[in-house]
């Protein structure tokens, strides 16, 4: 009982985060604000979700494959947000503040020509 | 509820489907296609058909995406616009569409237990395969006993799917020129590729040797294994996994695959049963069943590893001459 009340925390805080990470993804400006709100619901509503499902089993085969997933996960997310991030880094993306600041010295340096 | 997930899931792959057809972005549009892949395992998860939704994640969304990407790198992503009117395909395709929908109106009803499909061959699977063939899952049961034949067909098919590519592109040759990867500066990518590779070696030679017990086989097998190694070309470069996995190899394992299923077949003639019938294979029927079944799985895992990978080895290899030139 206590466990099951548990998991249905767990669960729902995990599709609470999945939600905010699918809201981000769209309303964030830029690139990489877009991968850190997408890297939310690859990591936390996993590790939420999953040990939400991991309480609700008798803690058998079921749940030793679940956590076997949970592992792969925390190894393959994060390493695929970073390889984006680095990648569209390598490729010349600037983020927001950089381009912001970039804006401002064209300007500045367009009115000292004048 | 499992019918509204049904619909909220068909909705999304037809608004998956939309995009594809209106982004003229390739990229986006292979992405879409892995996205409408996973779409349509989970619908067939919700249909309790595991394995084949599976399959189609491992093969829809997981290497045929790699593919497609292999293909962009050679033609360059962004759509050609077409000049001509669409509005004659538009009437062509209404009229077929109304028509299909016409003929559905003459099926039986959706899920209906008295439907002739349910009534045909499959509660003989149901009732005699646990005797006849013996596994816990009885879709390897069907699919690697019953219907072998098929099986053989579709094993053949990746085959010439393999040797056409071939034909076309060709393997690249093992050369020892250590060409720079793009991706050998990423040291987390490197660190964590060494981690997760050999797990999913591991869990390819799982799934292939538990595919009698649960959900699993020779074709899901043999694509997370190319996999393994795509990942490998991908991150350490090609000319090393082509040291590693060497393409003649694959060419004779490609083959290799499928003479072990025909194999198979012609063994079962031999012992005086007919084409792929295991029961001669072993005194006890059941037992030849079980050792027909965990070979020719073995042949179908071989051939679509080595038809997989050298299929992506002949796209990579043409991208890397095309980058050196």
């Amino acid at each position: 009982m206590i466990l099951e009340t548990i998991s249905t925390i767990l669960l729902l805080l995990g599709a609470f985060f999945g939600l905010t990470g699918a809201i981000g993804l769209f309303k964030f400006p830029d690139f990489f604000t877009r991968v850190h709100a997408a890297s939310v619901t690859d990591s936390i509503a996993a590790i939420l979700i999953i040990s939400g499902l991991i309480l609700r089993t008798d803690f058998d085969l079921v749940a030793a494959k679940l956590l076997f997933i949970l592992i792969f996960l925390l190894l393959t997310s994060p390493t695929a947000s970073h390889a984006l991030a680095k990648s569209a880094r390598h490729g010349g993306l600037l983020s927001l503040a950089e381009t912001r600041a970039n804006n401002q010295e064209a300007s500045s340096t367009k009115e000292g020509n004048n | 509820m499992a019918e509204f997930i049904d619909l909220v899931l068909l909705g999304m792959l037809a608004i998956t489907a939309l995009g594809v057809i209106i982004l003229k972005d390739l990229f986006a549009v292979v992405m879409l296609f892995g996205i409408y892949s996973f779409l349509s395992a989970l619908i067939f998860v919700n249909l309790d058909a595991v394995d084949v939704a599976f399959t189609e994640a491992a093969v829809g969304a997981g290497i045929s995406t790699v593919l497609m990407l292999g293909t962009l790198a050679l033609t360059g992503r962004k759509e050609k616009v077409g000049s001509h009117t669409s509005w004659l395909p538009l009437v062509v395709v209404v009229i077929t569409g109304g028509a299909l929908i016409y003929g559905t109106l003459d099926m039986p009803a959706f899920g209906d237990p008295n439907n002739p499909i349910h009534q045909h061959v499959a509660p003989r699977y149901i009732e005699e395969s646990p005797k006849e063939v013996g596994l816990p899952n009885m879709v390897t049961s069907v699919l690697a006993s019953y219907r072998a034949f098929d099986t053989l067909g579709e094993t053949a098919v990746v085959f010439a799917a393999a040797i056409g590519v071939l034909s076309l592109l060709g393997l690249p040759k093992p050369d020892r020129r250590a060409v720079e990867s793009g991706l050998k500066s990423h040291l987390v990518l490197r660190v964590v590729a060494k981690l997760i590779i050999p797990l999913t070696i591991l869990f390819a030679l799982y799934v292939q040797f538990h595919g009698d017990y649960g959900p699993g086989g020779g074709f899901q097998a043999g694509v997370i294994a190319a996999a393994a190694v795509i990942l490998y070309a991908l991150v350490f470069g090609l000319p090393l996994a082509t040291h590693v996995v060497q393409p003649t190899w694959l060419k004779v394992l490609a083959a290799l695959g499928v003479l072990i299923y025909a194999g198979t077949g012609v063994a079962s003639l031999f012992l005086g049963g007919s084409f792929l019938d295991y029961n001669v294979l072993a005194s006890d029927p059941v037992a030849g069943q079980h050792i027909g079944i965990i070979v020719i799985e073995l042949g179908v895992g071989i051939t679509v590893f080595a038809a997989m990978l050298s299929i992506f080895y002949a796209f990579a290899g043409q991208a890397e001459g095309k980058n050196i030139q």
